[in-house]
Parts: C-alpha cells; structure tokens; sequence
C-alpha cells in the first residue's frame, strides 16, 4: 500500500514526483529530537520543514509556580550544554527588577564560568559536529578536554552539568581551594589543543570539501531571521553583545570578535573554534584580575545570611527563614537582560507582580531563531549536507521545546 | 509599575520620532529600570514596525523576540504581545507592546520581519491569541491535537487525567488544585492560591 504526502499530513502541498523523507526525531545527527520533513528531487533539496515540540516540558509555566530562587535549577535545564549561561542571564534579570548589586569577586566569577560554559559548549558541537560528517578522532579530544570542565563545576558544586550555583545576588558560595589555580592550568594549556583541533580539521581535504561553500547564508538574512551569535559573525558581521552592550565586566577585558567570510558551514566552523581560544583569553584576564572579597551581596531581604551568622543574631535568623520559606518579592516590573551565550542571545523576559514568584518568564532562546535558518541554508543542497548544516546551527532541543 | 510620565523623563528619540508620527497610535510610554516600552494601538503595528526598521537613524532592523503575557485578574485587556526590537545602529533595545482581549487578532509582523515566525507560532499555541496575516499559523511546540493553550493563567500546572489499571482515574483537575493539609505555602497549583 502505498502512501502519498497528502495521507501522511507531513508535507501538503509537496510537488508531484518529489520524495518526501521524515527525518528525526530519533535520529543520531539532528542532536536531539528534531524532526524534519525533507522534500527531495532526486538528492536535492526543495523544502524543509522543522517539527519541534517532542522535548517539551513546560518550563515557563513551572516557573510560574516556582519562587524566584527555585527557577534557577529549572532554567538550567534549558540549554543543557552550558547550563550556567542560562542561570546568568536569568539571574541578571532578576536583579533588574531588584535592583540589587553583585560585588566584584561575584562579577568577575560569573565571567569565568560564562567562559568555561562557552568553551564546554563549543567543544561539544566541535565534537559532534565533525563526528556527524565523518571526523571521528576529534570527538574523542574534544570531550576530553570537555571532561576538565565538567571536573571543574563539580569541584564547585558537586555536580557536574547543572550546578545552579549562581544566586540571584551572587554566588551560593566562593570557590573552594584549588579550584582557580585549576582553571588557570586549564586555560595555559587548552589553546594548544585548539590547534590539535584544527589540525584534524582546518586544512583536512575531505572537511573543508563537506562544508566550504555549503549552507551559505548572508548576514541580512540573519538579521531578518531575527539570528545573531556564532551564525551571524559566521557571515561577516563583527556583532557581539559582549561589545555592543557590556554586562558584567565584559568591556574592562581585551577580546576580539572572529568573523567569517560568506557564511558557510566552513566558516561559521572557524568561528566557534576562536571563539573558543578567545574565551581562554577572557578567564586568563579573570584569573589575573579577579580580586578577594565576597561573592555575594549583603542584601540580607535577597541573600541568605552565612551560616555563621545564624549562631548569634536573631535578625539574620529571621531573614533565613523568611527566604527559605518564603523567597523575596521583586517589586511589579518587567526586565529583560540579554547576554551573549555560546549559540547566540539568551535573555529571560522576567514579569514580576509583586509577589515571590515570577508572573511570567520568557525565554529568549537563541537555538530556536537559528533553527530558523534551517531552510534557506539547505535548500538546493544534497540531502547528505542537510546533517552537516544541522551541526553548524549548533541546536540544543531542551533549548528550543523548552 | 513603575510608570513615570512620559513629560518628566527625558524621552528616548525614537519615542519621539513616534509621538510625531503616529500621534494617534502611542498610547502609553513608560520606563522601567532604563528600559523604554512603548504600548501601542494594534491597528497601526505594521506601520509603526515598518517605520521603526526602515528609518535610517532608528533601523531596529532585528526582532529579538515575541513574548506574550497573559494579565488574567491583573488588567484589562487581558492579553499582551510584547516586541522586543533592537537597533543595531545604536545598540538599543525598544519594547513594543500591544494589548488584546480574547478573541481579538493581532496583525502578524512576519512580512516585515520573517524571523517572527516562529515566535509567533508560539504565541498563539501557548495563548491562543490569532496573529492575522501569518503564513503558517499552527502549533509548535505542543502537538497538534492537544486542546487548550498553556500558557494562559486559566490553564492548569498539572491535573490532567491519568488511567490507571483497571481503568480508575488519577487525581482530578479540583483535587490538584487544592491545596492539601501540610502542603506548603500557598498550594503548588491553581490560580486562586496566588496572593
């Protein structure tokens, strides 16, 4: 019995004599469960449509349900490959409706680990990425380098992907001994494996055959498609929220902004690798410059008191108990800080009516605008470049079903 | 919130630029912490959109986001859409914000800017709320047969029925949402428990 496109209600409106292929959601190389219909003349191909929604888990409107502090652990598990970008950039906009001050030390750590999770990030996709077009050996690098990192967080936490150790306020504690003289070590010897990388890669006959010239995309088109991030640099526009709006520290540290040429999947592969090797650079700055002192504001109404403290004064014991049970209430506003995170903008669009847990929060993931871009890349290209063009979107399906 | 009077600030040039333009379509201005939103009549959001990405000095050429909010018991209208520009001229941010009721459209501002489809999808599959004019208007993120939109503050956190064996049913939408004996605080669901 045979099927037509019609019967199946995957592609209405397919042309006569095309193929219609489902790929995904159980896929290896649509890095989640992304599911696309492919409409195929012959190996070319004519449309592609995106089906998401199969990671949806209602986040949003659990943090609806959640205080503040406890959104934290839930918004972590959005992008899942660099879990603290996304408690940074939700945990700044909280502290835009409070108003609240984070004191040096906190900044600049926050600035460390948003650069560790950069590199993390990328040294998954580096990993995937190649190991979807056929590059096996990088993959085994890459995630050991990836591993250090992962060692790292749960030398601070304990855990090693979703630490929500960052606090509206600051941080939940300072790092314990060793741990900065770790990442020191870390960022002296990665650039050397950056160029390991791109010795399997950059010049690799059969890499640069799979992506120069394949998945171009113009940066009007990113901007019309409302893209920015790594895609975007890809195409030559030098734009990095890290410049153009400086959260944190950002604009007291020396960094460039790698750009592509055209916009292929070639380039936006050189991109994210000095992106990488730019993010060493960032935490070496950190390291250097990062000063002693708290972690965390002394706004007792936001931050819990230290342990010590509860020993011998009411007052901090009546704050401890009022944020455990009870959590802060921001006053009514709306705030919204974007921060550049390894895919592109990430932004929490934070309501707050006044009372302890947040009216609405609204994610501004970057992955599902890119996804965005999947079909004018990929159309005209052989269904086999489709996989590669997935990997150089660089999507995390937690992030776009959310 | 905290609405200071648009006369008091010092207004932002595309706030102005607005004002003169579409004296009739501004209908709040307010700041928040820095930021500006602008609350504008629906009817005149293409136009508006399309003065605000076409002007040279303005060029808000990217939309960031759509973000819908439900106002449910807060403020009438009941919806609202709001749109989160940026001008890569000036390195700013504007929010556009337009207020519905049920059952009203919204014109989709995909022909201007083609990265809202997406967005707009799941506006109307989290809110219902209709973006007229859009090319692909269907679920996106739940599937397609689900009934009822999510995100609206009428929607229930949890409750659905669940079949147990031998056919029994698991806790209904009325016992989820009261708060039980010992439960903490104002209750894990429902609409009514929220001071």
């Amino acid at each position: 019995m045979s099927i037509t496109p019609e019967q199946m209600e995957i592609l209405p409106g397919a042309a006569e004599g095309s193929m219609v292929i489902n790929m995904g959601p159980q896929h290896p190389s649509t890095h989640g469960v992304l599911r696309l219909v492919v409409e195929l003349d012959g190996e070319t191909i004519v449309d592609v449509v995106p089906h998401i929604g199969y990671l949806h888990t209602g986040i949003e409107k659990t943090c609806e349900y959640e205080q503040y502090q406890k959104c934290i652990p839930l918004v972590e598990r959005m992008d899942y490959l660099s879990a603290m970008n996304n408690s940074l950039a939700f945990v700044l906009s909280v502290e835009k409706l409070l108003d609240v001050q984070v004191p040096p030390r906190g900044v600049w750590l926050r600035m460390i680990f948003s650069e560790l999770q950069r590199i993390a990030s990328h040294l998954v996709w580096l990993g995937t990425h190649a190991l979807d077009i056929g590059a096996m050996t990088p993959f085994f690098y890459c995630f050991r380098e990836r591993e250090r990192i992962l060692d790292m967080l749960e030398h601070l936490s304990g855990v090693r992907m979703f630490p929500s150790w960052i606090q509206v306020g600051g941080w939940r504690a300072d790092l314990p001994d060793g741990l900065l003289e770790k990442i020191a070590k870390f960022v002296e010897e990665f650039p050397a494996k950056v160029d390991d990388y791109e010795g399997l890669l950059t010049e690799n006959p059969i890499w640069v055959e799979r992506t120069r010239n394949i998945g171009i995309i113009t940066a009007d088109e990113c901007i019309a498609l409302g893209i920015n991030g790594p895609i975007l640099r890809g195409s030559g526009y030098a734009f990095d929220i890290r410049k153009a709006n400086p959260y944190l520290y950002y604009d007291q540290v020396e960094f460039d902004i790698p750009t592509g040429t055209i916009g292929d999947v070639y380039d936006r592969f050189l991109v994210r690798v000095e992106e990488m090797r730019q993010s060493a650079r960032i935490i070496k700055q950190c390291i250097e410059r990062i000063p002693e002192g708290p972690v965390s504001s002394d706004d007792r109404k936001v931050v819990p008191p230290p342990r010590e403290e509860l020993d011998n004064s009411m007052e901090s014991v009546i704050h401890h108990f009022k944020l455990w049970t009870e959590g802060f209430r921001p006053p009514e506003g709306e705030a919204y800080v974007p921060i550049e995170g390894p895919k592109g903008e990430i932004g929490y669009y934070v309501v707050s009516d006044g009372s302890n847990r947040p009216w609405r929060v609204k994610t501004r993931p970057p992955c599902f605008m890119n996804l965005q871009a999947l079909a004018p890349m990929s159309l005209g290209h052989m269904v086999a470049d489709i996989v590669a063009i997935i990997g150089s979107i660089d999507i995390v399906l937690g992030e776009i079903d959310r | 919130m905290s609405e200071t009077t648009a006369q008091e600030m010092s207004e932002r040039p595309e706030v102005v630029r607005l004002r003169e333009r579409f004296p009739e379509a501004v209908c709040e201005v307010y700041t928040f912490r820095g930021d500006t939103w602008v609350v504008v009549d629906r009817a005149f959001l293409l136009d508006i959109c399309r003065f605000l990405r076409d002007d040279p000095e303005l060029s808000y050429r990217f939309l960031s986001d759509i973000v819908g909010i439900d106002q449910l018991g807060r403020r009438e209208p009941r919806f609202e859409v709001v749109y989160n520009l940026y001008s890569f001229r000036t390195f700013t941010r504007l929010f556009l914000k337009v207020r519905v009721n049920e059952g009203e459209t919204v014109p989709s501002v995909t022909s201007i800017y083609p990265g809202a489809n997406f967005p707009e999808r799941e506006v109307y599959d989290m809110f219902g709320i209709v973006f007229e004019g859009h090319p692909d208007l269907r679920r996106i993120l739940m599937p397609d047969d689900w009934v009822g939109h999510p995100l609206r503050k009428d929607f229930p956190l949890g409750g659905e029925e669940v079949v147990f064996d031998q056919g029994t049913l698991g806790p209904s939408i009325a016992e989820v949402q009261t708060p039980h004996p010992g439960e903490s605080f104002f209750g894990k669901t429902g609409l009514s428990n929220r001071e």
